[in-house]
């Protein structure tokens, strides 16, 4: 029989040539639904250049001479506020740094039961709600004269990004082998030089990406922002949170504002996307 | 410290002479400990203490002690029991959708094609976003009645001009909280299914599976601890919901997407009711603590039946 082997050939060349139509069909699928999800973001970005009149123009304006008209006029309003989130975002990253490095080193290279249960209760801050604090901090703050401080904000970011700086260096300072420590406890190393000589050089790379996702979690966080500050504090959170009641005034402008805010972040946020799922996920997913 | 160690030490080399303050592991915890137990800790002994009084800060002066009676006004008023199911269906309805869809992209983006790689960064984008931002333009440029690019989809498609936010309160935040949350679902889900040794796929293929039973029995399996990931950061997050609303409905209309954080903000600091609102706020940190502990069950009682 000679017809087998061949309408055999074709059966298998029609399933290939089935399997790459329906490839083709699936990415096709991907990348409408990513357009769809990026949607949002790009109307923003593209808002940002339009004059008011186009910004909020129906039927909407997809074709335009771009200008930076509206990047202008949210400047003033916006450094003071770009000011206070950066130091705000680094001062809070710097104090959990200092607090959580040495804490994640000793539970890292000492550990013992009782170390796993503090790291354990460390992580389980994170799920209590910032209201069941509020009411009490906000007195607090009061009565210390904290509130629209940036101390006020950088102390309660150190709170929110503490478990997560702990969590993420112990898992990267686990990762060095253990080893090394012993030889340089053998040359009569102390706990300090292990910590500043050995375990701090080693996990460069894990503090930097901690270090990114921390400024991003104090960089886009809201709600103490919201409820801490007012006027001298106000972080860019609350000063885009001012545009809530615009009604369609100043889409341009808002636009504008909007994306200088979100830029860095989304800059940020695509170089450490890998880390991002160790830190977001607490490494229980690699 | 024990004699043997330090002599052991001795017969390799003189131990180097300690100088200064010496440095004890707890010593290097303590500090992070502390602080969090001085801001978490204490703030919430506090909030639950303020809760058995009638406190208000627009009268300082009286604070009588009240007992449960906060705890009763609040989980009578039917009011506010609206309040915590808008809470449960805000976290469950966004966590559902973001499952489903993130689970979606993730299978999608576990195939090579090109530019996946820049697809799959550009697609964490909406998670990165502040929600303030989320919510000023979703309200304003996307589901405006009039101006919004939402109203002259439905125009265009022959419909009439929806005014979301107004009609559809629930549904308008959910969609948006989706947006933001897809993400994260789909960069955990997706790493998850990265884990899955090819070696697995091509046995069952080899062994005749077909798409879905492959998917059934091999996928779903070891997707389990990713999906429950998801759904623990996701609730303790979720429940915790506010700057969406803040700048989106304000928890209207009338209380349509107000949840217990927005509930407290309001009773805190626009009405200074400092009693209500710190009950409202344990019983929101009970809420995710049982929720939260349940889940971790959940998961550890899987994972040890893995046997890892």
């Amino acid at each position: 029989m000679t017809t087998l082997p061949t309408s055999a050939v074709a059966e298998r060349r029609s399933a290939a040539s089935r399997l790459r139509a329906r490839n083709i069909l699936l990415t096709v699928i991907t990348y409408l639904i990513a357009l769809a999800f990026l949607f949002p973001l790009v109307w923003m970005i593209l808002a940002a250049f339009k004059t008011e009149a186009q910004a909020f123009a129906s039927p909407p304006v997809f074709w335009f001479t771009p200008t930076l008209e509206n990047f202008q006029k949210a400047l003033p309003a916006y450094f003071p506020a770009l000011k206070n989130s950066l130091i705000a975002a680094i001062g809070s990253t710097l104090l959990a740094f200092v607090l959580g490095l040495p804490a994640a080193f000793a539970l890292a290279v000492y550990p013992t039961r009782r170390a796993q249960g503090t790291l354990t209760w460390m992580l389980s801050t994170k799920m209590m709600p910032a209201v069941g604090v509020i009411v009490p901090l906000f007195l607090l703050f009061r009565n210390l004269h904290l509130l629209d401080t940036l101390t006020g904000l950088i102390l309660m970011y150190t709170t929110m990004n503490l478990p997560l700086v702990v969590w993420m260096m112990h898992s990267y300072m686990s990762e060095i082998p253990f080893a090394i420590y012993e030889a340089a406890k053998v040359d009569g190393a102390s706990v300090g030089q292990e910590f500043f000589r050995i375990a701090l050089p080693l996990s460069m790379p894990g503090i930097s990406a901690t270090a990114l996702l921390a400024l991003i979690f104090a960089w886009n966080e809201v709600f103490f922002a919201i409820n801490l500050t007012s006027s001298d504090a106000a972080p860019l959170s609350v000063f885009i949170g001012s545009f809530k009641t615009s009604e369609g005034l100043f889409w341009a402008q808002m636009s504008a504002a909007a994306t200088l805010t979100v830029l860095p972040v989304l800059i940020f946020g695509w170089i450490a996307q890998r880390q991002l799922v160790r830190g977001l996920s607490f490494g229980a997913v690699k | 410290m024990t004699t043997a160690p330090s002599l052991a030490t001795a017969t390799h080399a003189p131990p180097a002479p300690k100088r200064g303050l010496r440095l004890t592991p707890a010593a290097l915890i303590w500090p992070a400990l502390l602080y969090l137990i001085l801001t978490t800790q204490v703030p919430f002994f506090m909030t639950v203490y303020y809760s058995f009084f009638r406190y208000n800060l627009v009268d300082p002066t009286s604070r009588p002690f009240i007992g449960l009676e906060n705890y009763a006004t609040l989980l009578t008023d039917p009011q506010n029991l609206r309040i915590l199911l808008n809470t449960l269906v805000l976290a469950g309805g966004t966590l559902l959708l973001t499952l489903l869809i993130g689970g979606a992209l993730a299978l999608l983006l576990n195939r090579p094609f090109a530019g996946r790689a820049l697809l799959r960064t550009l697609l964490i984008s909406s998670f990165l976003v502040m929600p303030v931002v989320t919510a000023v333009i979703w309200k304003n440029m996307l589901l405006n009645p009039v101006f919004g690019f939402f109203s002259w989809v439905v125009t265009r498609l022959g419909g009439h001009p929806v005014d979301w936010l107004a009609q559809y309160p629930m549904a308008s935040v959910i969609a948006m909280i989706t947006w933001e949350w897809t993400p994260f679902a789909m960069l955990i889900l997706l790493t998850g299914l990265q884990s899955l040794p090819d070696d697995q796929l091509e046995a069952a293929r080899l062994d005749g599976a077909g798409p879905l039973q492959e998917f059934q029995h091999i996928v779903m399996p070891h997707w389990t601890q990713a999906i429950q990931v998801v759904v623990l950061m996701e609730t303790i997050a979720l429940l915790q919901v506010y700057g969406e609303i803040y700048g989106s409905t304000s928890g209207g209309p009338g209380i349509a997407t107000t949840n217990l954080p927005y509930f407290i903000y309001q009773k805190a600091f626009a009405e200074y009711n400092i009693g209500l609102a710190s009950a409202a706020g344990v019983i929101t940190v009970i809420l995710t603590n049982i929720l939260a502990i349940y889940l971790l069950r959940m998961i550890n009682r899987s994972r040890s039946s893995q046997g890892g």
